[in-house]
């Protein structure tokens, strides 16, 4: 037969769990917000494809 | 057979609820820190996407709870001996002293971590300073030290706005200087009023509060002077780029208010105090709260006239 646990430390002790279940989904949800706006204020980053890209080499005197 | 119900009635043993370690991070302390740096904040000319102000001011707050949960370990010995404090968790048995220490070291890593990564690293630096000021400099060190434990303590209380203000501009300016040293120049005034009623929780927790090392007298005068020397930065303050029309009358009529606060104050006795059951000095203590709240609201209603364009600056209106 399980046991079943009725006591009032074991609400309290839910209480609690439930309770910092409810702050770290809150703290999950807010570091997703923050590295989408992070991204979407970054702007589209030019992509690398090991092909020379002539705007990015410096400009040398007669070359 | 261990017995459940034994556990419950016990103060010592009884399992802490979330609001047991919500309480340990001073959440009155915390408003004042929110509203503060979000003025900080929103009073800067940046523009910040609201969700990244809205984790800025939250992670300033949480460090802020973190140096409170430091400052209720390292002070639970004084607090059970004083009537205001005895009912906070450590004291009062809710919550054992190494988890108060292992949560003010946990948010403190946690808040200036996330701080640095939604804002700044200067921001994040400012904030780890505050709690290293208000957990080490204050509590560890100047509170049962020197009858001038406010006055420099106070620092920690004034970095907020200053926090908020690098958070949206990354870097420090005069007006984020001017917003400290109003929190600054406030704190003693405001403390020394609560002193003066709880005197007996000071001295008898062998606290060095200037109530205890030089007496009432002394105190009062010491309102008097630190409520002058706020009032002149206050005001003045209105004539900086911080402040503005708004905070130019509001600065002039909280200020005459303190000063007659003040002054009342100066001119009492303790047997005065006694008789009417400090009421005057409660009554100056409350006056602190809305003094500093009303402050920085006018401090934003400028800062929004200046952004909407309706305020041009005092250059402007002066010709310059």
């Amino acid at each position: 037969m399980a046991i079943r646990a009725t006591h009032e430390l074991h609400d309290r002790r839910r209480g609690r769990n439930f309770g910092l279940a409810a702050l770290l989904l809150a703290f999950v949800l807010l570091v997703f917000g923050l590295t989408v706006v992070k991204v979407q204020e970054t702007g589209i980053a030019p992509g690398y494809d090991h092909v020379l890209r002539p705007e990015i080499v410096p400009q040398g005197d007669g070359q | 057979m261990t017995d459940l119900s034994s556990l419950s009635t016990s103060a010592q043993t009884r399992e802490p609820e979330l609001k047991d370690f919500f309480d340990l991070m001073k959440p009155r302390v915390m408003s004042l820190v929110v509203f503060t740096a979000l003025v900080g904040l929103l009073a800067a000319p940046v523009d910040l996407h609201p969700l990244v102000a809205f984790a800025a001011i939250l992670f300033i707050a949480i460090g802020a709870g973190a140096s409170g949960a430091l400052n209720m370990w390292w002070d639970a010995d004084i607090d059970e001996k004083m009537r205001r404090t005895s009912g906070r968790p450590v004291p009062a048995g809710r919550v054992a002293p190494g988890e108060a220490l292992g949560l003010g070291l946990g948010l403190s890593v946690l808040s200036v971590m996330m701080l640095a990564l939604a804002a700044n690293v200067a921001a994040a630096a400012l904030l780890a300073f505050t709690i290293f000021f208000y957990a080490v400099i204050y509590t560890m060190w100047l509170k049962r030290s020197t009858p001038q434990n406010i006055v420099i303590g106070g620092a920690a209380g004034a970095f907020p706005p200053m926090i908020g203000w690098v958070a949206a501009t990354g870097s420090v300016s005069v007006e984020a200087a001017l917003m400290f040293a109003l929190i600054f120049m406030w704190t003693p005034p405001h403390f020394w009023a609560l002193a003066l009623f709880m005197r007996d929780d000071y001295s008898n927790a062998g606290v060095p509060m200037l109530t205890v090392t030089h007496g009432h007298y002394a105190t009062r005068r010491h309102i008097l002077v630190y409520t002058v020397l706020l009032a002149a930065l206050a005001i003045g303050m209105a004539f900086t780029s911080a402040g503005g029309p708004v905070y130019l009358v509001a600065a002039l009529a909280l200020n005459l208010a303190f000063f007659r606060g003040a002054w009342a104050i100066a001119r009492r006795t303790t047997d005065d105090a006694e008789t009417d059951g400090y009421r005057t000095e409660k009554a100056f203590f409350r006056l602190s709260l809305y003094y500093l709240f009303l402050h920085f609201g006018a401090l934003l209603a400028d800062a929004t006239l200046t952004r909407l364009g309706i305020w041009p600056g005092w250059a402007a209106v002066f010709g310059g």
